[in-house]
Protein backbone atom coordinates (compact mmCIF):
# COMPACT_ATOMS: atom_id res chain seq x y z
CA UNK A 1 0.00 0.00 0.00
CA UNK A 2 1.25 3.48 -0.86
CA UNK A 3 2.40 5.72 1.96
CA UNK A 4 -0.05 8.35 0.66
CA UNK A 5 -2.85 5.94 1.59
CA UNK A 6 -1.52 5.06 5.03
CA UNK A 7 -3.79 7.41 6.99
CA UNK A 8 -6.56 7.96 4.42
CA UNK A 9 -7.87 11.39 3.43
CA UNK A 10 -10.15 13.40 1.19
CA UNK A 11 -9.73 17.11 0.48
CA UNK A 12 -11.65 19.25 -2.01
CA UNK A 13 -11.90 22.96 -2.80
CA UNK A 14 -14.42 24.75 -5.00
CA UNK A 15 -14.82 28.24 -6.37
CA UNK A 16 -18.11 30.16 -6.35
CA UNK A 17 -19.10 33.72 -7.10
CA UNK A 18 -16.67 35.89 -5.09
CA UNK A 19 -16.25 33.05 -2.63
CA UNK A 20 -14.69 29.64 -2.20
CA UNK A 21 -15.16 26.56 -0.08
CA UNK A 22 -12.66 23.99 1.11
CA UNK A 23 -13.66 20.71 2.70
CA UNK A 24 -12.05 17.58 4.09
CA UNK A 25 -12.96 14.36 5.86
CA UNK A 26 -12.18 13.82 9.56
CA UNK A 27 -10.72 10.34 9.66
CA UNK A 28 -7.25 9.44 10.87
CA UNK A 29 -6.54 5.79 10.32
CA UNK A 30 -3.66 3.36 10.28
CA UNK A 31 -4.42 1.48 7.08
CA UNK A 32 -7.89 -0.01 7.69
CA UNK A 33 -8.01 0.76 11.41
CA UNK A 34 -9.79 3.98 12.32
CA UNK A 35 -7.87 5.72 15.09
CA UNK A 36 -9.57 9.13 15.31
CA UNK A 37 -12.62 10.78 13.80
CA UNK A 38 -11.83 14.41 14.64
CA UNK A 39 -8.66 14.93 12.64
CA UNK A 40 -8.04 18.33 11.02
CA UNK A 41 -6.62 18.49 7.53
CA UNK A 42 -7.69 22.02 6.64
CA UNK A 43 -5.56 24.74 8.21
CA UNK A 44 -5.84 28.50 8.35
CA UNK A 45 -2.97 30.63 7.12
CA UNK A 46 -4.81 33.93 7.48
CA UNK A 47 -8.44 35.09 7.38
CA UNK A 48 -8.77 34.60 3.64
CA UNK A 49 -6.27 31.83 2.96
CA UNK A 50 -6.53 28.14 3.82
CA UNK A 51 -4.60 25.01 3.01
CA UNK A 52 -5.81 21.42 3.03
CA UNK A 53 -3.14 18.72 3.29
CA UNK A 54 -4.04 15.21 2.19
CA UNK A 55 -1.71 12.24 2.48
CA UNK A 56 0.50 11.20 5.37
CA UNK A 57 -0.81 12.86 8.57
CA UNK A 58 2.57 13.38 10.23
CA UNK A 59 3.91 15.17 7.16
CA UNK A 60 0.74 17.26 6.90
CA UNK A 61 1.25 18.56 10.44
CA UNK A 62 4.98 19.19 9.98
CA UNK A 63 4.41 20.95 6.69
CA UNK A 64 1.68 23.10 8.22
CA UNK A 65 3.99 24.18 11.04
CA UNK A 66 6.74 25.15 8.58
CA UNK A 67 4.23 27.06 6.47
CA UNK A 68 2.92 29.00 9.46
CA UNK A 69 6.50 29.82 10.43
CA UNK A 70 7.35 31.10 6.97
CA UNK A 71 4.13 33.07 6.76
CA UNK A 72 4.78 34.76 10.09
CA UNK A 73 8.27 35.78 8.95
CA UNK A 74 6.68 37.21 5.79
CA UNK A 75 4.13 39.14 7.86
CA UNK A 76 6.87 40.65 10.05
CA UNK A 77 8.99 41.73 7.12
CA UNK A 78 6.23 42.91 4.76
CA UNK A 79 3.60 43.96 7.31
CA UNK A 80 0.83 42.36 5.26
CA UNK A 81 -0.72 38.97 4.57
CA UNK A 82 0.47 36.79 1.73
CA UNK A 83 -1.43 36.69 -1.53
CA UNK A 84 -2.71 33.18 -2.35
CA UNK A 85 -0.52 33.04 -5.48
CA UNK A 86 2.57 33.95 -3.46
CA UNK A 87 1.68 31.38 -0.83
CA UNK A 88 1.25 28.69 -3.48
CA UNK A 89 4.75 29.46 -4.73
CA UNK A 90 6.06 29.25 -1.16
CA UNK A 91 4.46 25.81 -0.67
CA UNK A 92 5.79 24.68 -4.01
CA UNK A 93 9.33 25.84 -3.15
CA UNK A 94 9.17 24.21 0.27
CA UNK A 95 8.07 20.92 -1.28
CA UNK A 96 10.70 20.94 -4.02
CA UNK A 97 13.40 21.48 -1.38
CA UNK A 98 12.70 17.88 -0.46
CA UNK A 99 12.76 16.65 -4.08
CA UNK A 100 14.54 13.38 -3.27
CA UNK A 101 12.84 12.67 0.05
CA UNK A 102 9.49 14.38 -0.24
CA UNK A 103 6.74 15.16 2.24
CA UNK A 104 4.06 12.59 1.45
CA UNK A 105 1.35 15.24 1.12
CA UNK A 106 -0.73 16.60 -1.69
CA UNK A 107 -1.74 20.17 -0.76
CA UNK A 108 -4.88 22.02 -1.78
CA UNK A 109 -4.63 25.78 -1.44
CA UNK A 110 -7.68 28.06 -1.47
CA UNK A 111 -7.86 31.76 -0.79
CA UNK A 112 -9.34 35.12 -1.67
CA UNK A 113 -6.82 37.40 -3.34
CA UNK A 114 -6.88 41.07 -4.25
CA UNK A 115 -10.38 42.38 -5.08
CA UNK A 116 -11.64 39.18 -3.40
CA UNK A 117 -10.77 37.13 -6.45
CA UNK A 118 -11.03 33.43 -5.48
CA UNK A 119 -7.94 31.31 -6.02
CA UNK A 120 -7.64 27.56 -5.77
CA UNK A 121 -4.78 25.28 -6.65
CA UNK A 122 -3.34 21.88 -5.89
CA UNK A 123 0.08 20.37 -6.35
CA UNK A 124 1.82 17.02 -6.12
CA UNK A 125 4.16 16.07 -3.30
CA UNK A 126 7.17 17.74 -4.89
CA UNK A 127 5.51 21.01 -5.73
CA UNK A 128 4.19 20.91 -9.29
CA UNK A 129 1.43 23.53 -9.20
CA UNK A 130 -1.87 22.91 -10.90
CA UNK A 131 -4.21 25.88 -11.00
CA UNK A 132 -7.92 25.46 -11.65
CA UNK A 133 -10.86 27.77 -12.14
CA UNK A 134 -13.54 25.40 -10.85
CA UNK A 135 -12.47 22.77 -8.30
CA UNK A 136 -9.50 20.78 -7.09
CA UNK A 137 -9.38 17.46 -5.23
CA UNK A 138 -6.84 15.28 -3.47
CA UNK A 139 -6.54 12.28 -1.17
CA UNK A 140 -7.49 8.61 -1.27
CA UNK A 141 -11.02 9.51 -2.39
CA UNK A 142 -9.74 11.78 -5.19
CA UNK A 143 -11.07 9.57 -7.99
CA UNK A 144 -14.62 9.57 -6.65
CA UNK A 145 -14.27 13.27 -5.82
CA UNK A 146 -13.45 14.02 -9.46
CA UNK A 147 -16.61 12.20 -10.47
CA UNK A 148 -18.80 13.90 -7.91
CA UNK A 149 -17.41 17.41 -8.56
CA UNK A 150 -17.47 16.97 -12.32
CA UNK A 151 -21.20 16.24 -12.21
CA UNK A 152 -22.29 18.55 -9.38
CA UNK A 153 -20.21 21.68 -9.97
CA UNK A 154 -21.70 24.77 -11.63
CA UNK A 155 -19.83 28.01 -12.24
CA UNK A 156 -20.66 31.19 -10.27
CA UNK A 157 -22.55 29.59 -7.40
CA UNK A 158 -23.73 31.75 -4.53
CA UNK A 159 -22.21 30.90 -1.11
CA UNK A 160 -25.25 28.94 0.13
CA UNK A 161 -25.39 26.74 -2.95
CA UNK A 162 -21.62 26.28 -2.98
CA UNK A 163 -21.72 25.06 0.61
CA UNK A 164 -24.42 22.53 -0.22
CA UNK A 165 -22.63 21.36 -3.36
CA UNK A 166 -19.23 20.83 -1.77
CA UNK A 167 -20.79 19.03 1.21
CA UNK A 168 -22.76 16.68 -1.03
CA UNK A 169 -19.75 16.04 -3.28
CA UNK A 170 -17.52 15.25 -0.30
CA UNK A 171 -20.08 13.04 1.39
CA UNK A 172 -20.96 10.98 -1.67
CA UNK A 173 -17.28 10.52 -2.55
CA UNK A 174 -16.10 9.33 0.84
CA UNK A 175 -19.01 6.88 0.95
CA UNK A 176 -17.21 5.02 -1.86
CA UNK A 177 -13.84 5.04 -0.10
CA UNK A 178 -12.79 2.69 2.70
CA UNK A 179 -10.07 4.99 4.00
CA UNK A 180 -11.79 8.35 4.33
CA UNK A 181 -15.00 9.76 5.72
CA UNK A 182 -16.25 9.45 9.31
CA UNK A 183 -17.75 12.97 9.16
CA UNK A 184 -16.67 16.03 7.26
CA UNK A 185 -15.37 19.56 7.76
CA UNK A 186 -16.51 22.34 5.45
CA UNK A 187 -15.19 25.87 5.35
CA UNK A 188 -16.91 28.58 3.34
CA UNK A 189 -15.14 31.90 2.81
CA UNK A 190 -16.82 35.02 1.44
CA UNK A 191 -15.31 38.54 1.44
CA UNK A 192 -17.19 39.36 4.63
CA UNK A 193 -17.46 36.17 6.62
CA UNK A 194 -16.05 32.71 7.22
CA UNK A 195 -18.38 29.80 7.95
CA UNK A 196 -16.89 26.69 9.54
CA UNK A 197 -18.99 23.59 9.77
CA UNK A 198 -18.59 20.02 10.98
CA UNK A 199 -20.97 17.86 9.00
CA UNK A 200 -22.42 14.52 9.99
CA UNK A 201 -21.83 11.54 7.77
CA UNK A 202 -21.78 7.77 7.72
CA UNK A 203 -19.51 6.48 10.46
CA UNK A 204 -18.44 3.31 8.64
CA UNK B 1 7.59 -18.91 -35.35
CA UNK B 2 7.06 -21.36 -38.13
CA UNK B 3 4.45 -24.06 -37.82
CA UNK B 4 5.64 -27.59 -38.42
CA UNK B 5 3.09 -28.86 -40.91
CA UNK B 6 4.91 -32.03 -41.85
CA UNK B 7 2.26 -34.20 -40.22
CA UNK B 8 -0.41 -32.72 -42.48
CA UNK B 9 1.31 -33.71 -45.67
CA UNK B 10 -0.05 -36.94 -47.13
CA UNK B 11 2.40 -39.68 -47.82
CA UNK B 12 0.05 -41.85 -49.86
CA UNK B 13 2.01 -41.30 -53.02
CA UNK B 14 5.18 -42.43 -51.27
CA UNK B 15 3.37 -45.52 -49.98
CA UNK B 16 2.12 -46.47 -53.37
CA UNK B 17 5.57 -46.03 -54.85
CA UNK B 18 7.71 -47.51 -52.04
CA UNK B 19 5.31 -50.15 -50.88
CA UNK B 20 7.33 -50.64 -47.70
CA UNK B 21 5.34 -50.56 -44.50
CA UNK B 22 6.27 -47.62 -42.32
CA UNK B 23 3.17 -47.81 -40.18
CA UNK B 24 1.04 -45.60 -42.40
CA UNK B 25 -0.40 -42.39 -41.09
CA UNK B 26 0.30 -43.37 -37.47
CA UNK B 27 3.76 -44.64 -38.08
CA UNK B 28 7.03 -42.78 -38.23
CA UNK B 29 6.57 -39.05 -38.54
CA UNK B 30 3.17 -39.03 -36.90
CA UNK B 31 4.74 -38.99 -33.45
CA UNK B 32 6.25 -35.62 -34.19
CA UNK B 33 4.12 -32.90 -32.68
CA UNK B 34 1.81 -31.33 -35.22
CA UNK B 35 2.81 -27.92 -34.02
CA UNK B 36 5.17 -26.37 -31.62
CA UNK B 37 3.81 -26.16 -28.09
CA UNK B 38 3.33 -22.58 -26.91
CA UNK B 39 6.06 -21.44 -24.58
CA UNK B 40 4.96 -20.57 -21.08
CA UNK B 41 6.64 -18.34 -18.53
CA UNK B 42 9.14 -20.12 -16.31
CA UNK B 43 6.95 -19.60 -13.22
CA UNK B 44 3.54 -20.50 -14.59
CA UNK B 45 1.90 -21.12 -11.19
CA UNK B 46 3.07 -17.75 -9.93
CA UNK B 47 1.75 -16.03 -13.02
CA UNK B 48 -1.62 -17.72 -12.63
CA UNK B 49 -1.81 -16.76 -8.96
CA UNK B 50 -0.93 -13.17 -9.77
CA UNK B 51 -3.64 -12.78 -12.38
CA UNK B 52 -6.18 -14.30 -10.03
CA UNK B 53 -5.22 -11.85 -7.28
CA UNK B 54 -5.74 -8.99 -9.72
CA UNK B 55 -9.24 -10.10 -10.54
CA UNK B 56 -10.28 -11.03 -7.05
CA UNK B 57 -13.06 -9.12 -5.47
CA UNK B 58 -12.04 -9.31 -1.83
CA UNK B 59 -14.43 -8.48 0.91
CA UNK B 60 -13.21 -6.70 3.97
CA UNK B 61 -15.74 -8.17 6.30
CA UNK B 62 -17.05 -8.59 9.79
CA UNK B 63 -19.17 -11.65 10.49
CA UNK B 64 -19.98 -13.34 13.78
CA UNK B 65 -22.06 -16.17 15.17
CA UNK B 66 -22.61 -17.56 18.64
CA UNK B 67 -24.58 -20.26 20.38
CA UNK B 68 -26.72 -19.45 23.41
CA UNK B 69 -29.53 -21.19 25.27
CA UNK B 70 -32.21 -20.28 22.71
CA UNK B 71 -30.31 -21.17 19.57
CA UNK B 72 -27.70 -19.50 17.36
CA UNK B 73 -27.32 -15.83 16.44
CA UNK B 74 -25.61 -15.01 13.14
CA UNK B 75 -24.74 -11.44 12.14
CA UNK B 76 -22.73 -9.70 9.42
CA UNK B 77 -22.04 -6.38 7.73
CA UNK B 78 -22.72 -5.83 4.02
CA UNK B 79 -19.72 -4.07 2.45
CA UNK B 80 -17.72 -5.33 -0.55
CA UNK B 81 -14.47 -3.60 -1.41
CA UNK B 82 -11.71 -3.84 -4.01
CA UNK B 83 -8.62 -2.33 -2.44
CA UNK B 84 -9.73 1.01 -1.06
CA UNK B 85 -12.76 1.27 -3.31
CA UNK B 86 -16.18 0.33 -1.93
CA UNK B 87 -17.86 -1.66 -4.68
CA UNK B 88 -21.11 -2.33 -2.80
CA UNK B 89 -22.78 -1.52 0.49
CA UNK B 90 -25.60 -4.02 0.09
CA UNK B 91 -24.03 -7.46 -0.12
CA UNK B 92 -25.77 -10.42 1.48
CA UNK B 93 -23.02 -12.13 3.44
CA UNK B 94 -25.32 -14.47 5.32
CA UNK B 95 -26.30 -17.25 2.97
CA UNK B 96 -29.43 -19.25 3.57
CA UNK B 97 -28.35 -22.82 2.81
CA UNK B 98 -31.68 -24.33 3.86
CA UNK B 99 -34.41 -23.29 6.34
CA UNK B 100 -32.35 -24.67 9.24
CA UNK B 101 -28.83 -23.73 8.22
CA UNK B 102 -26.96 -20.50 7.50
CA UNK B 103 -23.49 -19.82 6.17
CA UNK B 104 -21.48 -16.63 6.46
CA UNK B 105 -18.99 -15.38 3.93
CA UNK B 106 -15.63 -13.69 4.32
CA UNK B 107 -12.75 -13.65 1.85
CA UNK B 108 -13.19 -13.89 -1.92
CA UNK B 109 -16.77 -13.11 -2.95
CA UNK B 110 -16.91 -15.55 -5.85
CA UNK B 111 -15.30 -18.38 -3.89
CA UNK B 112 -17.75 -17.99 -1.01
CA UNK B 113 -20.83 -17.66 -3.19
CA UNK B 114 -19.95 -20.62 -5.37
CA UNK B 115 -19.02 -23.06 -2.60
CA UNK B 116 -21.98 -22.15 -0.44
CA UNK B 117 -24.33 -22.77 -3.36
CA UNK B 118 -22.46 -26.00 -3.98
CA UNK B 119 -22.88 -26.97 -0.32
CA UNK B 120 -26.60 -26.18 -0.56
CA UNK B 121 -26.91 -28.67 -3.42
CA UNK B 122 -24.99 -31.35 -1.53
CA UNK B 123 -27.13 -30.85 1.58
CA UNK B 124 -30.34 -31.16 -0.41
CA UNK B 125 -29.11 -34.35 -2.10
CA UNK B 126 -28.22 -35.77 1.29
CA UNK B 127 -31.72 -34.94 2.48
CA UNK B 128 -33.31 -36.74 -0.51
CA UNK B 129 -31.08 -39.79 -0.18
CA UNK B 130 -31.46 -40.25 3.57
CA UNK B 131 -34.93 -38.80 4.21
CA UNK B 132 -33.58 -36.59 6.99
CA UNK B 133 -31.81 -33.27 7.18
CA UNK B 134 -28.03 -33.25 7.24
CA UNK B 135 -26.43 -32.40 10.57
CA UNK B 136 -24.45 -29.18 10.94
CA UNK B 137 -21.38 -31.26 11.66
CA UNK B 138 -21.92 -33.21 8.44
CA UNK B 139 -22.54 -30.16 6.28
CA UNK B 140 -19.51 -28.33 7.61
CA UNK B 141 -17.39 -31.41 7.03
CA UNK B 142 -18.60 -31.67 3.40
CA UNK B 143 -17.41 -28.10 2.87
CA UNK B 144 -14.17 -28.55 4.80
CA UNK B 145 -13.28 -31.65 2.76
CA UNK B 146 -13.87 -29.83 -0.52
CA UNK B 147 -11.83 -26.84 0.61
CA UNK B 148 -9.03 -29.10 1.82
CA UNK B 149 -8.88 -30.77 -1.58
CA UNK B 150 -8.30 -27.33 -3.13
CA UNK B 151 -5.75 -26.30 -0.51
CA UNK B 152 -2.88 -24.20 -1.84
CA UNK B 153 -4.70 -23.44 -5.09
CA UNK B 154 -5.69 -19.92 -4.11
CA UNK B 155 -9.21 -20.25 -2.74
CA UNK B 156 -9.97 -17.63 -0.09
CA UNK B 157 -12.86 -18.49 2.20
CA UNK B 158 -13.51 -17.94 5.88
CA UNK B 159 -16.95 -19.12 6.82
CA UNK B 160 -19.15 -20.18 9.68
CA UNK B 161 -21.79 -22.85 9.24
CA UNK B 162 -24.53 -22.35 11.82
CA UNK B 163 -27.87 -24.03 12.27
CA UNK B 164 -30.14 -26.34 14.18
CA UNK B 165 -30.11 -30.13 13.76
CA UNK B 166 -31.28 -33.20 15.70
CA UNK B 167 -28.69 -32.56 18.39
CA UNK B 168 -29.68 -28.91 18.85
CA UNK B 169 -27.79 -25.78 17.85
CA UNK B 170 -24.57 -26.24 15.89
CA UNK B 171 -21.76 -23.88 14.93
CA UNK B 172 -18.61 -24.59 12.96
CA UNK B 173 -15.81 -22.42 11.60
CA UNK B 174 -14.44 -23.59 8.25
CA UNK B 175 -11.75 -21.94 6.14
CA UNK B 176 -9.91 -22.44 2.88
CA UNK B 177 -6.73 -23.43 4.73
CA UNK B 178 -8.56 -26.58 5.73
CA UNK B 179 -9.47 -25.76 9.31
CA UNK B 180 -12.81 -26.90 10.74
CA UNK B 181 -13.51 -25.94 14.33
CA UNK B 182 -16.53 -26.47 16.54
CA UNK B 183 -17.20 -23.73 19.08
CA UNK B 184 -19.70 -21.57 20.91
CA UNK B 185 -18.72 -18.23 19.37
CA UNK B 186 -16.73 -17.11 16.36
CA UNK B 187 -16.04 -13.95 14.45
CA UNK B 188 -14.42 -13.88 11.00
CA UNK B 189 -13.07 -11.15 8.76
CA UNK B 190 -10.94 -8.00 8.88
CA UNK B 191 -13.17 -6.49 11.57
CA UNK B 192 -13.37 -9.67 13.64
CA UNK B 193 -11.03 -8.43 16.35
CA UNK B 194 -13.24 -5.45 17.10
CA UNK B 195 -16.33 -7.67 17.10
CA UNK B 196 -14.69 -10.18 19.45
CA UNK B 197 -14.05 -7.34 21.90
CA UNK B 198 -17.75 -6.54 22.23
CA UNK B 199 -18.89 -10.15 21.90
CA UNK B 200 -16.62 -11.59 24.62
CA UNK B 201 -17.45 -8.74 26.94
CA UNK B 202 -21.23 -9.12 26.64
CA UNK B 203 -21.64 -12.85 26.05
CA UNK B 204 -23.57 -15.08 28.46
CA UNK B 205 -25.00 -18.52 27.70
CA UNK B 206 -28.43 -17.69 29.12
CA UNK B 207 -29.87 -14.66 27.37
CA UNK B 208 -33.18 -13.55 25.91
CA UNK B 209 -33.19 -13.58 22.09
CA UNK B 210 -33.57 -9.77 21.96
CA UNK B 211 -30.51 -9.25 24.13
CA UNK B 212 -28.47 -11.71 22.10
CA UNK B 213 -29.50 -9.97 18.87
CA UNK B 214 -28.58 -6.58 20.32
CA UNK B 215 -25.18 -7.92 21.39
CA UNK B 216 -24.52 -9.18 17.86
CA UNK B 217 -25.73 -5.93 16.31
CA UNK B 218 -23.56 -3.86 18.63
CA UNK B 219 -20.51 -6.02 17.95
CA UNK B 220 -20.89 -5.69 14.18
CA UNK B 221 -21.60 -1.97 14.48
CA UNK B 222 -18.44 -1.35 16.52
CA UNK B 223 -16.46 -3.33 13.96
CA UNK B 224 -17.85 -1.26 11.08
CA UNK B 225 -16.90 1.88 12.99
CA UNK B 226 -13.26 0.91 13.53
CA UNK B 227 -12.64 -1.18 10.42
CA UNK B 228 -12.43 0.69 7.13
CA UNK B 229 -13.31 -2.39 5.11
CA UNK B 230 -16.54 -3.19 6.99
CA UNK B 231 -19.78 -1.23 6.79
CA UNK B 232 -23.12 -0.87 5.09
CA UNK B 233 -25.89 -2.65 6.94
CA UNK B 234 -25.92 -4.94 9.96
CA UNK B 235 -28.11 -8.00 9.44
CA UNK B 236 -28.93 -10.30 12.34
CA UNK B 237 -30.38 -13.80 12.05
CA UNK B 238 -31.58 -16.18 14.73
CA UNK B 239 -31.72 -19.97 14.28
CA UNK B 240 -34.04 -21.81 16.67
CA UNK B 241 -35.67 -25.26 16.71
CA UNK B 242 -38.04 -24.16 13.93
CA UNK B 243 -35.37 -22.83 11.60
CA UNK B 244 -33.92 -19.40 10.99
CA UNK B 245 -35.60 -16.02 11.06
CA UNK B 246 -34.15 -12.70 10.04
CA UNK B 247 -34.40 -10.40 13.04
CA UNK B 248 -33.13 -7.10 11.69
CA UNK B 249 -31.24 -5.21 9.00
CA UNK B 250 -30.06 -1.76 10.04
CA UNK B 251 -28.18 0.83 8.01
CA UNK B 252 -25.01 1.74 9.92
CA UNK B 253 -25.43 5.35 8.78
CA UNK B 254 -28.56 5.52 10.94
CA UNK B 255 -27.47 3.04 13.60
CA UNK B 256 -24.53 5.23 14.61
CA UNK B 257 -26.73 8.19 15.40
CA UNK B 258 -29.15 5.90 17.26
CA UNK B 259 -26.33 4.73 19.50
CA UNK B 260 -24.75 8.16 19.74
CA UNK B 261 -27.40 10.83 19.22
CA UNK B 262 -25.97 14.24 18.40
CA UNK B 263 -27.35 16.67 20.95
CA UNK B 264 -28.60 19.79 19.24
CA UNK B 265 -26.45 22.76 20.10
CA UNK B 266 -28.77 25.35 21.67
CA UNK B 267 -29.11 28.45 19.55
CA UNK B 268 -27.35 31.35 21.16
CA UNK B 269 -29.55 34.09 22.51
CA UNK B 270 -29.88 36.69 19.82
CA UNK B 271 -28.64 40.07 20.76
CA UNK B 272 -31.43 42.44 21.47
CA UNK B 273 -31.48 46.06 22.45
CA UNK B 274 -31.47 46.57 26.17
CA UNK B 275 -34.89 47.66 27.37
CA UNK B 276 -35.07 51.38 27.79
CA UNK B 277 -34.53 52.24 31.40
Amino acid sequence: MSIFEYNGSAVVAMVGKNCFAIASDRRLGVQLQTVATDFQRVFKIHDKLYIGLSGLATDAQTLYQRLVFRHKLYQLREERDMKPQTFASLVSALLYEKRFGPYFCQPVIAGLGEDNEPFICTMDCIGAKELAKDFVVSGTASESLYGACESMYKPNMEPEELFETISQALQSSVDRDCLSGWGGFVLLVTPTEVKECVIKGRMD
Amino acid sequence: MKLDVSAMENNFAAHAAGGEDDGGLFGAGADLPAMELPTCPADFDGFQKETKEMLKHKKGTTTLAFIFDKGVIVAADSRASMGGYISSQTVRKIIEINPYMLGTMAGGAADCQFWHRNLGIKCRLHELANKRRISIAGASKLLANILYSYRGMGLSIGTMIAGWDEKGPGLYYVDSEGARLMGSRFSVGSGSLYAYGILDEGYRYVMPVEEAAELARRAIYQATFRDGASGGCVSVYHVGPNGWTKLSGDDVGELHYKYYPVEAIPVEQEMADAPAA
